[in-house]
């Protein structure tokens, strides 16, 4: 009976208490860094696509809501041609940053991404596509590739011996 | 002839200002358990978040009102407005000030307490109407809960009717210038407002809606406006207990300084706040420890209470 009491009175003086709501629309609750929300494609510091269109994404999605096609430049570079997200389908589950060689994907902080229609969901490589680096930076997948392109050589890249000739009995 | 216009005006008035309160109450409701949880509630239509009740009538009258093909339907149909008949007659008996009493009547007390008992009609045979084994689950709960209640309900009351030596409502008040009947009746008082918790089936005793075992208890199967007079109906019951308890306990209008009406607004308003209070604090028992609780323990204790009271007066007079 006396407890009875008692949890009346202390839930009474609860009244009184600083409230923990979140005002969400002035006020924003704080999201992690690593917080998976939007994805975003992010560029190398050079200003370059990170994304080399190889479909490890596409394949890593558990609900298949990335649809993308390769193409290459002038220099041998791939990228992808389109590249497409359905959020309507996409879970946040960062499967695809995760398997992604490049950096390229990326889920960023931000969740407010309501829309009234739902074509409005689909993200094309133009929304998808950012001007900086995201959370990783400095990372240029070519420069430490041993794949040549345009204007680096095989052997050419960070970190990498010139090829061994095979044919040659020098050491 | 005056006196009939001002019985009528008072009679539209109190339809009125209640009808209007049950709403506010909505309000009320949502924002203190929200502040009693350490949350801020409805706060953004309007201002404090006030036009939230606009809100909730637009839906609950725009909402479908589906009847369902297996119930029965005259008693499925009957039971909503018996709440809001017999909660809202019972308003007749009660003086808000010195005069302004709808139905000054005898046996006041007595109309109370018959009109309540079939409020629960309401309930049982909205569960029995509904052809639905939880709403049957509600109404059988409550049928349940009302033999642990009515009892000492009544009996709560006696010791205040002995003191005042009336039944009518508004002698009782006017018994209470000496001092208030919270003071000898104190255990009168308790016991009156467990069974006023049970009768409005508000939490802790809230087992026939149950929405955590029952889904909604006894209305179920309702919707749209029948389930918004069930709604409306609930805090039309907990304005008439807080009334009531004003009444018979804590002197009715009567206090210092300010108007009549405003201390008889004041102690209810106080009342109601204690109902939403405990509703935020309180764990719901089991209907069989309500049964044993009122039978065992309560009914004991007004038995008690009459007995004691009543002696005391007879040595008083003697
Ligand atoms: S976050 Fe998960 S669901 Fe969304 S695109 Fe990436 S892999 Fe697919
Ligand atoms: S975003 Fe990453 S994983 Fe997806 S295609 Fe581009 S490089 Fe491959």
């Amino acid at each position: 009976m006396l407890s009875i009491l008692k949890s009346v009175w202390l839930v009474f003086l609860h009244l009184f208490r600083r409230k923990i709501t979140i005002q969400y629309p002035e006020e924003k609750a704080y999201l992690a860094p690593r917080y998976r929300g939007r994805i975003v494609l992010t560029r190398d510091p050079d200003g370059g696509e990170r994304c080399v269109a190889c479909y490890l994404c596409a394949v890593a999605c558990p609900v298949d809501c990335i649809a993308l096609g390769a193409t290459e430049d002038e220099h041998g570079r791939r990228y992808p041609e389109f590249f497409r997200i359905n959020f309507s389908r996409c879970i946040n589950c960062g499967f695809c940053e995760e398997a992604c060689p490049t950096y390229a994907i990326q889920l960023i902080p931000d969740v407010e991404m309501a829309e009234y229609q739902r074509q409005n969901m689909v993200y094309e490589k133009k929304d998808l596509l950012i001007d900086g680096e995201g959370k990783y930076h400095g990372y240029n997948f070519y420069r430490v590739a041993g794949l040549a392109i345009g204007g680096k050589d095989k052997g050419e890249a960070e970190k990498e011996s010139p090829p061994v000739d095979p044919k040659s009995l020098l050491p | 002839m005056s006196d009939v216009v001002f019985k009528l005006v008072l009679i539209a008035t109190v339809l009125l200002v209640i009808l209007h309160l049950a709403g506010f109450l909505i309000w009320v409701e949502r924002r203190l358990l929200a502040l009693l949880q350490d949350r801020l509630g409805p706060n953004r239509a309007g201002p404090l978040g006030l036009f939230i009740i606009v809100a909730d009538i637009i839906k609950i009258f725009t909402k479908e009102d589906w009847i369902p093909p297996f119930i029965d339907k005259p008693v499925f149909v009957a039971a909503p407005m018996i709440i809001m008949v017999t909660a809202l007659l019972s308003f007749a008996i009660v003086p808000f000030a010195p005069g302004a009493v709808i139905l000054d009547l005898d046996i006041g007390v007595l109309l109370f307490l018959g009109l309540s008992s079939m409020g629960i009609y309401n309930v049982i045979l909205a569960g029995w109407a509904s052809n639905n084994k939880y709403a049957l689950l509600g109404g059988l709960r409550m049928a349940a809960q009302m033999f642990s209640y009515e009892v000492f309900m009544g009996l709560s009351l006696m010791g205040v009717v002995t003191l005042a030596g009336s039944f009518n409502l508004s002698a009782i008040v006017h018994a209470q210038r000496e001092g208030w009947f919270i003071v000898p009746q104190f255990l009168g008082f308790l016991i009156f407002f467990i069974a006023a918790l049970g009768e409005t089936h508000r939490l802790p005793f809230d087992m026939p809606e149950a929405e955590s075992e029952l889904i909604a208890g006894y209305h179920t199967e309702y919707s749209s406006m029948k389930f918004g007079m069930f709604f409306v109906g609930e805090y039309i019951s907990v304005t008439l207990f807080s009334a009531l308890m004003t009444t018979f306990f804590f002197g009715g209008w009567l206090g210092p300084v300010l108007p009549p009406l405003a201390w008889f607004c004041v102690k209810t308003a106080g009342f109601i706040v204690v109902f939403i209070v405990l509703r935020a604090a309180l764990p719901r028992p089991r209907y069989d420890q309500l049964f044993a609780f009122g039978w065992k323990f309560i009914l004991p204790a007004a038995l008690l209470n009459l007995v004691v009271t009543g002696a005391l007066v007879l040595w008083k007079s003697s």
